[in-house]
Parts: structure tokens; sequence; C-alpha cells
């Protein structure tokens, strides 16, 4: 289906949609050197009976979402596939004993975390990009079937073209309207939020929503308050319409006031006119610098905001819950919040002992484990809290596989 | 008796005991309390007392009779939730 094709309609009283200006070749070409495992999948054609909606991949339904159909949004969305990738490079407390003037100790009683993974030679796009094909799998579609990919992070490879773009062309997307989005750790959350209401508005058919980091860039490798907290890798959900409601209900807060606790920085503002000549190629330093103290408090609050507010929203007493996903930020963090709301440790699902701080990739990573564990049972609950830098956080409510119609 | 509110508090958060506590203990050196402790012990004092600590002072407070001479003050001066 090129361009403009058949199926693309004329909207009374609106200018038609205009196709995309440049030719693109939609045969699907996988660019990226995946076997078939990866791709177990029947390709569907698009616009089939149940797949994307038949518009795609132009979308004139926008029309008719503005048109206010209240069609539009009895749609649902579930998570129907997860994925994830680390680095092979596992790095453990006492490398980091190496490193910088630490120990396995103080690591260990401060955060929790033992060892993380660290890219020995991997980029974001690269994690995000076998992060959204084991998704793919998980979900048992092909990359044909995918309208819209989001990726939260806030260490990607360029500024442009984005890593959603570079998953993209990694995958052969060839349907799918790509873009990043920046939230810090809150990044996955914000996601979810954005790609849930895109498919219920009737714009989109199917997302890709990706968390991928390679935080190890970001590293000030001489602070050694700072460089042994964070990780490496990347996780991602397939995001499908579903009969019954399975993402539930979202919780989502910024205090942009605060944001100075968390910063890293950007290029500098460097031109003629601020440097007084012409600049020399910068090299920036962007490192992640972190009043600890004042993020603990804030992840502390907003968590416990979070978790209430969500389960309020949702219509779920936090009781009926069996597994709260955390961002994996701290273990102090999370301990606090469970004994704070006397919450069994338990019911918080964590990997940050072997991971680290992973920003806006620790929530998928942690539930791709957890579906991989079969962990995750047929119309279960759960709850993804996140928060970071921003300030920013949020929290969303997804009941698991909705539609299944299996007692577990 | 704000002293008294004190103490609870302390010995719940830094899992120490009663006796152990004095206005002259210092909360890293004598109660072993690092800098994740002093947040969430800063968090329960005003939770629970009714005062507001900012961050900055609180890097101040080392020992617990710094505490108590802070939450009087804020208490005689009618600053409270």
């Amino acid at each position: 289906m090129g361009p403009g094709g058949a199926g693309a309609e004329t909207t009374p009283g609106l200018l038609r949609f205009l196709p995309i200006p440049y030719p693109i070749d939609r045969r699907p070409v996988p660019q990226y050197t995946l076997t078939d495992e990866y791709f177990g999948y029947q390709s569907i054609v698009p616009g089939g009976p149940n797949d994307l909606p038949a518009a795609s991949p132009i979308r004139p339904r926008l029309w008719e979402a503005s048109c206010g159909t209240s069609e539009a949004w009895s749609v649902y969305t579930q998570i129907s596939g997860t994925g994830s990738a680390l680095p092979e490079n596992r790095v453990t407390n006492r490398d980091f004993e190496r490193l910088v003037d630490t120990s396995d100790e103080w690591i260990t009683t401060r955060t929790g975390i033992s060892e993380r993974r660290i890219s020995s030679g991997e980029d974001t796009s690269d994690l995000a990009a076998r992060a959204a094909a084991n998704a793919l799998s998980s979900a048992g579609i092909g990359p044909l079937d995918v309208d819209l990919v989001i990726a939260a992070t806030v260490s990607p490879d360029k500024f442009t073209p984005t890593v959603s773009c570079q998953v993209q062309k990694a995958l052969g997307l060839a349907n799918a309207t790509c873009f990043d989005l920046w939230a810090g750790c809150t990044g996955f959350i914000f996601a979810l939020m954005t790609a849930d209401s895109l498919i219920r508005s009737g714009l989109f058919g199917r997302a890709l929503v990706i968390g991928a980091e390679v935080l190890s860039k970001l590293v000030d490798w001489t602070d050694r308050g700072t460089c042994v907290l964070f990780g490496d890798g990347a996780g991602a959900v397939v995001l499908s319409r579903s009969e019954n409601p399975g993402v539930l209900a979202h919780v989502t807060g910024s205090d942009g006031a605060g944001g100075h606790v968390l910063c890293i920085d950007g290029v500098p503002l460097a031109n003629p006119w601020t440097v007084g000549s012409i600049p020399s190629p910068s090299q920036p330093s962007s490192v992640i610098r972190m009043d600890g103290q004042e993020v603990f408090k804030f992840a502390v609050t907003t968590m416990q905001q979070s978790i209430r507010r969500v389960c309020e929203l949702a219509g779920i007493e936090l009781d009926d819950v069996p597994f709260i996903i955390p961002h994996q930020a701290n273990d102090r963090i999370i301990e606090s919040v469970a004994g704070r709301m006397k919450i069994p440790r338990s019911r918080f699902y964590t990997n940050l002992d072997r991971r680290g701080n992973t920003s806006a990739a620790s929530i998928p990573i942690a539930l791709d484990e957890m579906n991989r564990a079969d962990m995750l049972k047929a119309r279960m609950p759960l709850l993804l809290v996140g928060f970071g830098g921003g300030l920013t956080w949020g929290a969303s409510m997804v009941r698991w596989m909705p539609d299944s119609r299996e007692d577990s | 008796m704000v002293f008294d509110q004190l103490k609870a508090i302390i010995v719940d958060q830094l899992d120490v005991a009663p006796d152990d506590v004095s206005p002259e203990s210092r909360f890293t050196d004598d109660l072993g309390a690092d800098s994740l402790d002093m947040v969430e012990l800063i968090m329960a004092i005003e939770e629970t007392m009714g005062v507001h600590i900012e961050q900055k002072e609180a890097r101040n407070l080392t020992t617990v009779g710094d505490v108590l001479a802070f939450v009087e003050a804020q208490k005689g001066a009618g600053v409270a939730k």
C-alpha cells in the first residue's frame, strides 16, 4: 500500500491529508542482523481485520477523532509483549573499588546494588533495538505491525535521528511514526501514558514503548557518590488494542522548580555572540549531578502519593495488587516506602541488586524479567511507579492479559 | 516532653536502644546514622512533631540536642503545621 493509495478517504470540509512527501520503500527490509528466532511471526497484512486501523499508515482517522466520536474512546489497550536487552559486561562493586575510593560495603548498605551491566561497545539504540525485537517476538507480531514507536531515554546516541528512528531503521518498522520522550527516570511511565492515549483516541493501532539508557556515557567516573549507582540496559513493551481494559489508570506530575537537584547538562551555549568569536567545537561534559538526600526525600514522598492515587483512579485496593514495580533507583527508597505504607517488602519487585539504576529502562526491564519468570498471571493488576529528573513522577495501573479467559 | 517524643522517633528510625539516646548523642558517630537515615529521620520528625526542617538547616544538626533545640524553637515560635 503506497502513500495515498486505496483506503485514503477524502475528508469533507477539511484539506485532503497530504501523503508523506517522499517515496518510502515499504517492502519489509530487516537491516539488523537478527536471526529468525527474534521474529517468530506471521507477517500480518496492514489493514487486515484483526490488526491496525484500516487507515494506517497515513491515519486519516485524525479527523474522526477530532469530531469527537465516542467510539474512539471505547478502545482499550493492553501490554501484549515484553522484551529487554542488557550489555554482557558485568561490573561488580569490587570492580569499583579499583576505580574510585569506595567499598562493596558502602555501596551495598547505601543502595542495595551489587552489580550492574555496563556497555563495552553497545550504544543506546543497539540495546533499544534488541529489546524492541524481543518485545515484537513476545507479542507474536512483526515489524510492519506497529505504527508508533516511543523511546524514553536521556542518553540517546544522537539528538537526531532519535533512538526510536534508529530502532525503526534497524528493525524495518516501515509503518511507524517514531519519536523519543525525555522525562528522566519517569520516561517509561510517561511514554506508556502517551502511547495509551494515542491508541485509545483512535490515532494509532499498536505501539512499541521502549525505555533505553547507556548511562555510563553520562556518569562522572571520578565521583564515587554517583558512578556506582547507574547501569545500562533497555526494555520494551508492545501496547495493543484489547477488548477489556489492560492499562487502567495513570497518575503523572512534574515539579520543574525542584529540578536542580538532579541534573545532566546539555550542550554548552557557545555561539559567536556568547563567546565573542567562532567557538571551537565543544566537548560538552554532560554528567549526572545529584543531591542524593533531596532526591531521596522527593522519591519517598511522591512514590507514596502516586501509589495511593493510582489505586484510587483504577478502583483497585492496594491489597489486591500483588506486585508493585518501582523504578529501580535505590533499595533504601523502596524500603522506606514499604515501611511507611505497611506493604510487605516482597510485593515490590526489585532487580537493582543486579542491574543498578537504569533510569527509563528500569521498569520495562523488570516487567520483562517478571514475564519470562512466569510471575505474571492473567488479569493480575500491576502497579508501575516511577520518579526522576525534571522533577517528574508517575504511576500506571495495568491489568495483565485482560482478555484472557483462563483462570489462573 | 518534647525530648521523649523525639527520643521515641530516633529509637524507631535508627533502630537504637532508648538508653543510647541523650542530648549529646551524635547521629553519625554515636547512633550509626548514614546520610539517608538522616533524611528519613528528619521526615519522621517533621510529620510527627508538626515542624518543618529545611534540608539546608538539617545538615547542621549533628547531635540530638541540636534537633531538640531546633524543634523547641519552632514550637515556641508557634511555627507548627
